[in-house]
């Protein structure tokens, strides 16, 4: 009944995490490098472990913990982005002073979290999950504890944060209530048997609030430009891809799963997050000068987009949702990747100003920087362009085309900002040269811009990855 | 005579602290330890909310969780301070409505 097997993944991040916060302390000598390297094994470990036990699906936990490929496609991901996070923090926590090994299990434990979070099949798991990744990123945010900006973001994060959880388990209590049942099924049977009370309804709607404060869906989204501005750029990388991808697989599974026969009442929830989530990233980042609020308003735009296919509550729309997902937090790390190299010898700058004329100077970093637009964009030969087709595609077929068009203008006016980005880079006078940055920065963003050009990789993936994800999304019918 | 305390009552109770909660961390406009008063007072009521179904239905779920929020509870507690502690050694104060460094 414990099938332990299934969750090694959790089991190794819990041991591990615990084991590095007692290695890290030491007196005489500074042991964050040797736990960063360690953190990032083990999160690489932990991303294939899944498929490397041999692929098996099951409940472990008495049903509180569920394996399945959707699962583990989303496990893959946040591992290598948190990996992929971590690999970029550490030049940057070395030059800030910060660096302090807590960094790593931090991160270890917000990747706990998640992966509770998607493996959840109970909603004290789900509860749990979400909790133990929040108090980690609340933590991660304030890290730098001597700047007034990082500490009023950790401040505000946490506030909204704790809201959000509030508004959450409201709507778990609710849930609770008039189904009689913790576990996803039996939820299901106990609605389809019962038929639909206000309670479920009102539960549900609120249960989706607190979620949409973890995705940043508008009108919840009022956190995240201040949380990106002042945390440390690393963390705001890291915010960025991995917790996000966690959140909506969340929610893809609660509404396919537990919910999934009553499309109706949460279609609509979903419609309304979505609509204004791409409103509301597209027009408030226009007159953003800082990159990285830039960027927050930017992931707000597109976990609206990511929203368009969960809107459409079919096996299809979770695929998509999955291609997008996965298309965006590649771009994001490799953006990420290239902000981390905007340091000057005074220290990091982040206006968008400070981009102007690197073209001249860095000619790589702008070469990748336009890519990373172009493909937020959404222009055919990059990737981006086919993460918006498949988002979009399963969306027009469950007759929600208007919510389409919508999503189309306000990719038009995302591009107007995607667009100053690439003119500033390559038409503005020079105003200062970037220092050389470290080879696992350039390395990344290299990397990620040459994920994203399509055309190189898509007679090797197209068919085997379409497969993969094809597997991960039909788990969850 | 009136009649008996019933499962209703206690969900109105629950609901009017969930409100209480909600309102007083957007209408504070004085201090931050309020906030995290309200924060407490809406996992309180959830928790109320989770015993009272729980005992009406007869099974014990909800009191478990009931027992899991409030271990949660005391951990976001003492995050939130330590958070709450970092931001007035940088500040000096902890006004809510100083809290406008970044804005837009």
């Amino acid at each position: 009944m414990l099938n332990l097997h299934l969750v090694i993944p959790e089991i190794l991040l819990a041991v591990s995490a615990s084991l590095l916060l007692g290695f890290g302390v030491s007196k005489t000598k500074n042991r964050a490098p040797i736990v960063r390297l360690a953190a990032i094994v083990i999160l690489l470990v932990y991303a294939v472990l899944g498929y490397a036990l041999g692929s098996q699906d099951g409940e472990a936990f008495k049903g509180a913990l569920v394996a399945d490929s959707f699962a583990r496609y989303i496990k893959f991901f946040i591992g290598v982005a948190a990996a992929a996070g971590l690999l970029l923090a550490g030049n940057y926590l070395e030059r800030e002073k910060l660096d302090h090994y807590e960094f790593s299990v931090l991160t270890l434990y917000a990747v706990l979290g998640m992966s509770i979070m998607v493996a959840s099949n109970n909603l004290l798991s789900l509860y749990i999950g979400v909790e133990m990744q929040s108090l980690a990123l609340y933590i991660m945010a304030a890290f730098n504890r001597d700047s007034l900006r990082a500490s009023e973001a950790g401040l505000k994060y946490f506030v909204l944060g704790a809201l959000s959880s509030g508004l959450l388990l409201y709507g778990i209590s609710l849930i609770y209530g008039f189904t009689g049942t913790l576990n996803f099924e039996q939820i299901a049977i106990s609605i389809n048997e019962t038929g639909l009370t206000l309670g479920v309804v009102g539960g549900l709607v609120f249960l989706l609030c607190g979620l949409a404060f973890k995705i940043s869906a508008a009108p919840f989204h009022m956190w995240t430009p201040d949380v990106y501005e002042g945390s440390p750029t690393p963390v705001t990388g890291f915010f960025a891809a991995a917790p996000k991808f966690a959140a909506i697989a969340l929610i893809a599974r609660l509404v396919m799963g537990p919910f999934g026969d009553i499309t109706d009442q949460w279609q609509q929830v979903i419609i309304v997050l979505a609509a204004m989530s791409m409103f509301i990233g597209a027009i408030g980042a226009l007159r953003q000068t800082n990159i990285k609020r830039l960027m927050a308003y930017s992931s707000i735009a597109n976990m609206g987009f990511a929203l368009v296919p969960l809107a459409a509550g079919t096996v299809a729309g979770i695929r998509g949702m999955l291609v997008f997902m996965t298309i965006y937090i590649i771009t994001v790390i490799g953006i990420f990747a290239c902000i981390l190299q905007m340091r000057i010898r005074d220290g990091m700058v982040e206006k968008i100003g400070d981009l102007s004329g690197i073209a001249k100077t860095n000619r790589g970093m702008a070469i990748a920087m336009t890519i990373f637009m172009l493909s937020l964009m959404g222009i055919p030969p990059l990737l981006g362009f086919f993460g918006k087709l498949f988002a979009f595609l399963p969306a027009v077929q469950a007759d929600l085309i208007w919510l389409v068009v919508l999503a189309l203008i306000a990719s038009v006016i995302g591009a107007f900002y995607y667009l100053r980005i690439i003119k500033t880079m390559w038409f503005d006078e020079s105003e200062h040269e970037f220092i050389v940055p470290v080879r696992a920065l350039s390395l990344t963003s290299a990397i990620s811009a040459f994920l994203l050009i399509g055309l190189v990789l898509v007679p090797f993936i197209a068919k085997s990855g379409q497969n993969w994800i094809a597997i991960a999304a039909s788990s969850l019918s | 005579m009136l009649g008996a305390i019933g499962l209703s009552h206690y969900l109105i109770v629950a609901a009017i602290l969930f409100v209480i909660g909600v309102f007083g961390i957007f209408v504070n406009r004085k201090n931050v330890i309020v906030i995290l008063m309200c924060v407490e007072l809406i996992l309180l009521a959830v928790n109320i909310n989770f015993v009272a179904f729980s005992t009406h239905m007869g099974n014990i779920d909800g009191q478990i969780f009931a027992l899991f929020v409030l271990t949660v509870a005391a951990a976001e507690a003492a995050v939130g301070l330590a958070i709450l502690v970092v931001y007035f050694r940088n500040r000096g104060n902890i006004a809510v409505e100083d809290i406008d460094l970044m804005k837009g």
